[in-house]
Order: C-alpha cells, then structure tokens, then sequence
C-alpha cells in the first residue's frame, strides 16, 4: 500500500528531471483504455457464458423423464408401477404423469396439430423432478429393469455434457483473450517506455553525471509509464462498464448474447483490471529502464 | 583521492596515450594542460569513472574503479564535482533547478534552499536563477557548472577548461573560486589550455602543473 502510495505521490524532483513526452503520453493512455475495455467484454462474455451453462445444467439435471412402452393392453398396469417405483425412491420430489394434451402439444411442432393422436399407439412420458441432491439413477434404472419392463429413464446427460463442454471452451477462449490482451499492454507499455528512454539519452546521461542511482532515473519513467496505463484502464472500463448496462438486457438464463454483463459480486473483477494493467505496466516499464541504463554508460 | 596507475585508453584500438599515472592526494592543486586532442578531457573522464580504464588500474577514494558496480559508481560522483567542457546542463530545467540536481538526485533537495542562493550569489548568478540553460551566455553556464560542481560540497573538484569562454576578469573570479575552495581543503584538478591563468595562480596556490602530450604525461612547471 504504501509502495503504492509513493509510486501514486511520487517524488515531483525526480518526475521533473525527465521532460514529458506528450505523443508517447497519449499513445499509451489510448492502447491501455481500448484494451481495459475489451478486457472488460472478454471478462463479460466468459462469466455470463459461466452462469447461463451452469443454470441449463442445473435445469437439466433436477428434471428426467420415464418413457414407458406404447402398448394399449399393459398402458395402465405399468404407469401404475412406474409411479409406484418413482414415489418411493428417496431423492425425486415429484413424479407427474403427463397429459394426453401435454403429449401432444410436444409434438405439435413436429407433426402439426391435427394429428390422430388417439388412433396411434403413444408412449405415456412421466416428468421427474429431483430434489437438491439427487437420486441414484443407477439404482433407480435395475429396479425400474425389473418392475417396469420395457421404461427407459432419460436423465438428460447426453444434452448436458456438450453443453457444459462448449461452455468451458467458451470460457477458456475468454480468458486466453485476457491473458493476449495483457501481453499485448505489457508489449506496448516496453516499446513506448523504450521509445522515452531512447528520447531522453541527454537527460539520462546528466543525471548519471551529477550522482543519480539507476533506481532513481527508472523510478520517473515507471511512474510515468504505471500512471498512464492505470488511468487508461480505468477510462477503458468505465466504458466497457457503461456499455454493458446500457446494451440490451434479455433474460440471462436465455439468450446468452443479450445478457452478456457481471452480476452482484461479479463487479469487481472490471474493477481489477486498472490495477492488473498497473501491475503490468510497472514491470514492463521497470525491465525496459534497467535494460536500457545498463547499456548506457 | 584519485590515482591513476599506468593507465591505457584509446578510442577504436588505437592508445591515445598509454602508462600514463597520476596521483591526487588530498588537498593538492593540479593543472592539466596540453594541445587539443592530447586526451585531457578523456584523462578526465577516466577518474570520474565516465570511462574505464583499458589497461592499468585507475583508483577513486581507495576503490578500484573497475570493479565498481553502477551505484558504487553513482556514490562516487556525488564525492566528485564535474564542471565539463560542454557544461552538460538539463535544458528544461531551470538554472537553479540545474544547480541544486546533484542534491536531489541524492535525495537531499531540502539542503538545497539556503545553500543555493548562497552559491547563485558566489558565482554571481542570482539574477539568472530561472532562466532556461539555454538562454545564458556562455560565462554564465561556466559558472552555473562550477555550482552545480560544487554543490554537494564534494571532495574533489575535476575542471575541464572553466575558463573557456570567459574573459580574464571573470576567469580570475572562477579561479579565486576554486583556490579558495582547495583552501577549504577540497582536492583539485582543472585541464586548461590558459597558461596566463596558470601563471596567475602560481603565487597564490601551490598547484602542480602536468602536460599530457603524445600520449605521455611530464611534469611541467619550468617552461612557465
Ligand atoms: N567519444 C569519442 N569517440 C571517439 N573519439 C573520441 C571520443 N572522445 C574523444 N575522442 C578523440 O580522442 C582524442 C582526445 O580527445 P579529448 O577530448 O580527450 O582531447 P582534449 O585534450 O580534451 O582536447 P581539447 O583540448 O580540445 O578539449 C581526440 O582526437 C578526439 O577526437
Ligand atoms: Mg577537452
């Protein structure tokens, strides 16, 4: 705290010994705001990407649903069994039947709605619907073998585990355009720190006449540099921040592309990254001047 | 203070003089003079440790220059005041900004208010305190260098021709200056190719007067 107290007051001495660069100056605080705030859509998208799949899995896993066997004689006999099975295993709280109606308003889109649904022979689907920690679907699955022949219990699996897959790509993508993104700040932040140092051979070699330590010469540029990276990620997320809030807001369970934004503690992870690009631009800015005196005589 | 011990240096492979040495003890006055382009200023440099030594072993304040890490070297200067031949000012600067910077590149700029206006009267530039470097005559940066030189109180004093640009009366204020501050006991050295200011000095200060030329350094003294 304290270091970063003195690098924020700084020493006005040593700031005024090296002449300000004004192009240099501006340059950095534009790259480091228009990287903040793309930063702050990438973070966006990776944690709303984050939160929609975890809802859908979450959705997907609480409910299965039993398909018994579409035969006219046995219909009755085996839903009675099935939900006999389904009421008494320890986990699902609740068991429904679905209605004719409901059967086929599922099937509407598919074959239109005037089909002859009472003409054909239609297997009966039973909505399950767990509690919070489950049921042993195995156990469910040999029992349901033995007492209901022919049931096939669906709990969802095959829908859920592309879906967490692609949502953990999407994630992983996210956060690698992060990770590119403060490279590229830290690229940037050396060459136009380099671009200073090189500007200011004169300067530098007079204070290494007069006594001045590498530390003290470095210290006008790393404050310079840390700074102007600091404000420019600030302005950057503040408009990425802003964009966000005011974009279309679906529902976040959704459409992922209309809900893309932070939620509840989520906020403070855009506020980091003006600290992150200090952090970096203070390192980036630090090994450039040491590198650069070091050669300098 | 500052020895030099049969000390090489060239630019680009050829010596431009070679087994030259030295000795500052502490206290002493010495000239150096010499034609231009004999290597005084580049003689200069090398105790200051501006430059190493290519062969042979120069020592500054009892350390070998050689073996001296980037502080170690930075420490060192804050004991020796430079006055270069180019004077070597921060443009953008004022001139009492460039005065007081040995003090607060060390960290000391709270000595330098009371001390600096005492130095800008001194060497009678008071009135020239904030102006930009640029904008002085070429006396006046003379003397705006001996200050900065001077103004972390150094132990020696190394003078690359102070007198360059200036007219007899005030190169016999800058060098009243310097011998009263050997009086004070600081070490002192000074290149020059004035030899009238050589001989006014003689009755005043007992300086030791070396000529570097072909690349050797003698003892002169008789010849003025
Ligand atoms: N940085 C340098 N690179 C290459 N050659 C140099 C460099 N500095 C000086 N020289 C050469 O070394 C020689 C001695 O230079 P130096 O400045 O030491 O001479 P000097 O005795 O101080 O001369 P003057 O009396 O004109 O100031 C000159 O021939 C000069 O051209
Ligand atoms: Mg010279």
């Amino acid at each position: 705290m304290k270091v970063l107290l003195d690098l924020i007051v700084g020493d006005p001495q040593a700031d005024r010994s090296v002449p300000q660069t004004g192009m240099t100056a501006r340059l950095t605080l534009f790259v480091s705001a228009v990287m903040a705030f793309l930063a702050v859509i990438a973070l966006a998208v990776s944690l709303t990407t984050n939160r929609v799949a975890s809802l859908w899995a979450e959705d997907l896993a609480e409910s299965a649903t039993l398909r018994l066997p579409a035969d006219p004689v046995t219909a009755d006999a085996l839903l009675l069994s099935a939900l006999d099975v389904l009421e008494t295993t320890p986990g699902i709280s609740s068991v429904r039947a679905l209605s004719q109606d409901e059967q086929q308003a599922l099937l509407e889109p598919w074959f239109g709605p005037d089909l002859p649904l009472d003409a054909l022979p239609m297997p009966q689907l039973i909505e399950i619907v767990a509690d919070g920690d489950g049921y042993d679907v195995d156990g469910l699955r040999a029992r349901l073998t033995a007492q209901v022949p022919g049931a096939i219990l669906d709990d969802h699996t095959a829908w859920r585990e592309p879906l967490l897959g692609a949502a953990s790509r999407v994630r992983l993508i996210g956060w690698s355009v992060i990770l590119l993104i403060g490279a590229t700040v830290a690229a940037m932040i050396t060459l136009a720190a380099q671009a200073a140092l090189a500007a200011n051979v004169q300067v530098i070699s007079v204070l290494r006449l007069v006594g001045a330590k590498d530390a003290y010469i470095a210290r006008a540029f790393v404050r310079r540099f840390t700074l102007r990276a600091g404000a420019g990620a600030i302005v950057g997320v503040v408009c990425g921040a802003l964009v966000l809030l005011v974009a279309p807001q679906g529902d976040a369970a959704g459409g992922l592309l209309l809900g893309v934004g932070f939620e509840g503690a989520e906020w403070i992870l855009p506020l980091l990254i003006p600290l992150l690009a200090a952090i970096v631009a203070f390192f980036a800015t630090r090994t450039a001047a040491f590198r650069r005196l070091r050669e300098q005589t | 203070m500052i020895e030099l011990d049969n000390v090489s240096y060239g630019y680009g492979g050829n010596a431009l003089f070679s087994q030259v040495s030295l000795t500052l003890a502490p206290g002493s006055f010495h000239f150096l003079t010499g034609p231009s382009g004999a290597g005084k200023t580049t003689l200069l440099r090398l105790c200051y440790a501006d430059l190493r030594a290519m062969k042979g072993k120069v020592r500054i304040f009892e350390q070998d220059a050689g073996a001296l890490d980037r502080d170690a070297v930075a420490m060192s200067r804050r004991r020796i005041g430079v006055v270069h031949q180019d004077c070597r000012f921060l443009d953008h600067l004022s001139i009492a900004e460039n005065i007081a910077l040995p003090l607060t590149v060390s960290g000391r700029a709270n000595e330098a208010a009371g001390n600096l206006q005492e130095l800008l009267n001194w060497v009678g530039l008071a009135a020239q305190a904030h102006q930009l470097p640029p904008e002085l005559s070429g006396g006046e940066r003379q003397r705006a260098a001996l200050a900065r030189a001077v103004i972390v109180s150094p132990d020696v004093i190394i003078a690359d021709e102070p007198t360059g640009n200036v007219d007899w009366d005030m190169s016999q204020r800058i060098l009243s200056l310097l011998i009263e501050l050997n009086k004070m006991g600081k070490t002192i050295l000074i290149a020059t190719h004035d030899l009238t200011m050589i001989r006014a000095a003689k009755s005043d200060v007992s300086a030791r007067i070396l000529r570097l030329s072909d690349g050797q350094i003698l003892q002169a003294g008789a010849e003025l």
